[in-house]
């Protein structure tokens, strides 16, 4: 079938209370609902991935030598501090500083 | 004038979606829709109608089908009702946010329990919330020439939301009448270049993403969640202007006018009114001529757009009569009236006075509504203008003898 070249999406034409869409990043950061923030002890963590594989939002970050969450997308679940085999993912109640 | 055929309402369904040229209809059979369904098959069978015909695993699959071809573009149609209609409910309340044109016959079916498999409308007025246009057709040859309107309205710039042209189960569905046929070129020429998800798509040569979270508590979420619903309410209110143009073009070329939003039957010189939706409307007229004839002051209001629902215009038609006798063929459980009595009522609070009302519920589970019943309401009305206003609704079909009181 002949692929049709369409024109790039313009949104400027369309009236913005018309549907929700993006076609840029929403400001809406998830990581606002957090009630607890997993804290990952580096000694322990071995890299497994585990936290990685089981991450609803897949939000955990690869670091040199441990795995981490962007705060700014985790909700504060706690399945991967559930599922660490090396218990090396504690929750920590988020406090107002 | 195109073909003149003699068919039921759903072959005239199904023609006036053929006419329609949709590139994808998804159905689920279910009665009294389930001849709609095998004309279109039939129909795509026969090389008459070229569009993709999927057949899926239930009425909740059929509309997020749709929804994604509709998002990719197409013109799509699908028909349901009754059980089927309550199954697709999640993804129905999802299509008019959305703003997807896609156009769906209702063919109306009471609701279970207790037990049943006939016609009603109890389907269609307990969805009627949901953020659809509805439109309901009084003949087979309004049902062809509706769905093609449908498409024309949901697809109009101003309005982009899902269509539901409702006609009766039973009498309307299996009802055989006179249908003339459009040509195609004609409708063609009527619907112009479809344009269906301008405003969001599904394509991977502009990416976007569709439906993103909004609400919550904080940030913009509460905002943007406000201006779409905002939005929605807007295009609604486009839709009452929009659903009178297209009806008025389509008499201009096909020669058939329709009331768009509602109908001025006999009030010229009325007292009182009978209010109806609906195939009844036809039996309702006959009536209303009887009557006249027998000297009788009274006329017939009919609703054909329920939602958006006319207000100006049911104003207009209730300030010209002194009482009126509303007739539901389905039931408003929490307020004890029918649901169309309920419009009614709210919108004399706009006209500024007050008339003597009375709530008829009839036709309910496949029973007729005969001219008969009609004479009755229409007496009963009377009555009513004269002072001796029914205090609870009255229910016709009630006796298994007609009009027994």
């Amino acid at each position: 079938m002949k692929q049709q070249a369409l024109p790039a999406f313009d949104p400027s034409g369309i009236p913005d209370d018309l549907c929700p869409i993006a076609t840029d990043h929403l400001e809406l950061r998830t990581g606002d609902w957090r009630a607890e923030r997993p804290v990952v002890d580096r000694d322990r963590c071995v890299k497994c991935a585990t936290c990685w594989v089981y991450c609803p939002t897949q939000c955990i970050i690869e670091k040199p030598t441990w795995f981490e969450a962007n705060l700014e997308i985790c909700k504060g679940c706690g399945i991967c501090s559930e599922e660490c085999p090396h218990h090396a993912i504690t929750m920590v109640e988020e406090r107002e500083e | 004038m195109g073909r003149v055929i003699v068919c039921d309402g759903n072959e005239a369904a199904a023609w006036g979606v053929t006419l329609a040229r949709p590139d994808i209809v998804a159905v689920y059979p279910i009665t009294p829709q389930s001849s709609l369904a095998e004309y279109i098959s039939q129909f795509v069978a026969d090389g008459i109608l070229k569009a993709e015909l999927i057949d899926v695993e239930g009425e909740h699959s059929v509309l997020s089908v749709l929804q994604g071809a509709a998002l990719a573009g197409a013109r799509t149609f699908t028909a349901s009702c009754g059980q089927g209609l309550a199954f697709m409910f999640e993804p129905y309340f999802r299509t008019p946010p959305l703003r997807l044109p896609i156009v769906m016959s209702i063919v109306t079916r009471d609701g279970i329990s207790p037990q049943c498999v006939w016609g009603g409308q109890q389907d269609a007025m307990t969805v009627k919330e949901a953020g659809w246009i509805h439109m309901y057709c009084e003949n087979a040859q309004e049902i062809l020439d509706t769905i093609i309107m449908g498409f024309k309205i949901a697809e109009h710039p101003k309005v982009m939301l899902p269509v539901n042209v409702n006609h009766d189960g039973n009498y309307l569905s299996y009802g055989v009448e006179r249908v003339e046929l459009p040509e195609q070129k004609d409708v063609d020429a009527f619907l112009g270049e479809k344009s269906i998800n301008w405003h969001a798509a599904l394509d991977p040569e502009r990416p976007m993403g569709v439906d993103p979270l909004t609400g919550g508590a904080g940030g913009a979420g509460p905002a943007l969640f406000v201006k779409y619903r905002k939005g929605l309410c807007k295009g609604m209110q486009n839709a009452l202007k929009v659903i009178e143009d297209v009806h008025q073009k389509w008499a201009e070329i096909f020669g058939r006018a329709y009331a768009a939003l509602v109908e001025e039957y006999c009030l010229e010189g009325a007292d009182y009114a009978i209010v109806t939706i609906g195939s009844m409307s036809g039996a309702g007229k006959d009536a209303v001529d009887l009557m006249r004839d027998r000297g009788e002051k009274v006329g017939l209001i009919k609703v054909k757009t329920f939602r958006p629902f006319p207000i100006k215009a049911m104003c207009m038609a209730l300030s010209k009569v002194k009482a009126v006798g509303v007739v539901d063929r389905s039931v408003s459980f929490g307020w004890n009236s029918g649901p169309l009595y309920q419009e009614v009522l709210s919108s004399m609070y706009f006209l500024n006075r007050r008339v003597p009302t009375v709530s008829f519920i009839g036709g309910l589970a496949g029973s007729d509504i005969t001219i008969e019943h009609f004479k009755f309401v229409i007496n009963i009305t009377a009555k009513a203008l004269a002072g001796n206003i029914p205090p609870e609704p009255i229910w016709l079909n009630e006796k298994c003898t007609l009009c027994g009181d």
